[in-house]
């Protein structure tokens, strides 16, 4: 009730953004490994202060039979401290199962629940990965919200994760 | 002249304090964990080196785990060995648990015959303990509590115990990041512990040449603030005398605190 309260106040203020969308994309490289695990992945938006405005994705592996792979949640360190800690997972429309070596399109509609909050100014969006048995990397990519017209950013990991891209789309 | 002598005796009268360099210490096997069967196993030793179990265990006597709503559970799978004790602790619950090894007691030191003696235990042993005809008899009241804190999920509030020296954190202990300052508040019986020096020692000293150890002072209101340099586990450790003994058999009182950290990187 607070969390609808206040965003219908802010709303008042400077008027929500309608109509305005992103899509990212993010690199799962291959890797030469001998062992090998797919990363957790987060995505999440935060704002010039480093407080989150946005939770967008968390991919784990939700099939673990043992513990619903929630132990390793925590290693996906930066995303743990931020906001992970603070939610009860799975959530509809934010957590997901790993996914495989490629390149994977994450769209958010106009409206979506999580960025249907997100007020106008600046914001960085931040990917982090972590891998079983492997290390852990994060890459930013600043945006400003909302766009007048497409708008790309976009951001290269080295380890963990290939090319990262977000499109903002008025 | 006079002031070199000084110096000496002051050093001696020191000595026995620095016998004390030891140190006793729980090191988790994490700190910060997620999930519903998360679980940390813990060791309790005393050690010059941080954190190698060398030296002697830490008896798991005054072991107290409280969970984040503050009820105490029990350990799992105790057990002291030459070098060390270890336990296990289930953290069934989301939020910060607590795990504390706390003694108070009386220590003692004497001469028979001139030779110096030493003792550790309870008020109503130390009539029995101490033989008759005992000289430069000393009893101090021995307080400790050693600690560290584990947190599954999001990090709770932590309350103080009002007894002995001790840390208030105000920064909570599994939320420390290198380079960023960390505050704490000493107190001493639930009061603002003034002017006491704080030690602050990193681990794994044993693949480094110097120790890299420093120390803060608390200010009027007991409070210090430690800018951890590195990532990794540290301890935390500070000790006061005074005249104001809890027990009627000692004159003095000594009250120590310890804290292992862990320090993440960003």
């Amino acid at each position: 009730m607070r969390v609808l309260l206040t965003i219908g106040a802010t709303t008042l203020l400077t008027g929500p953004v309608l109509g305005a969308s992103m899509e990212i994309k993010v690199e799962i490289p291959k890797l030469d490994v001998a062992e090998y695990h797919r990363p957790y992945v987060a995505m999440w938006i935060e704002r010039p202060d480093r407080t989150v405005a946005a939770n967008l994705s968390v991919w784990y592996d939700q099939a673990n039979k043992k513990d619903k792979g929630e132990k390793w949640l925590k290693d996906v360190r930066q995303w743990w401290r931020r906001t992970g800690r603070e939610l009860t997972l799975p959530a509809d429309g934010l957590s997901g199962a790993t996914r495989p070596v490629g390149i994977h399109e994450i769209k958010f509609e106009p409206g979506h629940p999580a960025i249907a909050a997100l007020q106008p100014g600046e914001y960085e969006l931040i990917v982090e990965a972590a891998r079983e048995v492997g290390g852990r990397e994060l890459v930013r990519i600043p945006f400003k919200w909302p766009a007048d017209k497409d708008v790309a950013g976009a951001a290269a990991g080295k380890e963990e994760l290939g090319a990262v891209s977000l499109t903002v789309k008025p | 002249m006079k002031k070199q002598l000084t110096a000496a005796l002051a050093l001696l009268i020191l000595a026995p304090q620095a016998a004390h360099a030891h140190r006793a210490w729980l090191l988790p096997s994490s700190t910060i964990l997620s999930g519903d069967t998360a679980y940390v196993t813990v060791d309790a030793a005393v050690s010059n080196e941080l954190f190698y179990f060398n030296h002697n265990p830490m008896k798991l006597d005054g072991l107290t785990i409280s969970q984040p709503d503050g009820a105490k559970i029990e350990a799992e799978n105790a057990s002291t060995g030459k070098y060390r004790s270890t336990f296990d602790v289930p953290l069934k619950a989301d939020g910060t648990y607590r795990l504390a090894l706390v003694s108070d007691g009386l220590t003692a030191s004497y001469k028979v015959n001139g030779e110096r003696k030493r003792w550790r235990g309870k008020p109503e042993d130390l009539a029995k303990d101490i033989p008759q005809g005992a000289e430069e008899l000393k009893v101090t009241h021995a307080q400790r509590r050693i600690e560290t804190f584990v947190t599954r999920g999001k990090p709770s509030e932590l309350k103080v115990s009002g007894a002995g020296l001790e840390a208030e954190m105000v920064t909570h202990p599994n939320d420390l990041i290198s380079g960023e300052e960390a505050s704490f508040k000493l107190l001493l019986d639930g009061k603002a512990a003034a002017n006491v020096k704080v030690e602050v020692v990193p681990g794994g000293g044993r693949y480094r040449d110097k120790v890299g150890d420093f120390a803060v002072t608390t200010d009027a209101d007991g409070a210090f603030k430690i800018k951890f340099p590195e990532p990794g586990m540290y301890y935390i450790e500070a000790s006061v005398e005074d005249d104001k003994p809890g027990f009627k058999e000692a004159k003095q009182r000594r009250a120590t605190f310890g804290a292992t950290l862990e320090v993440m990187p960003e």
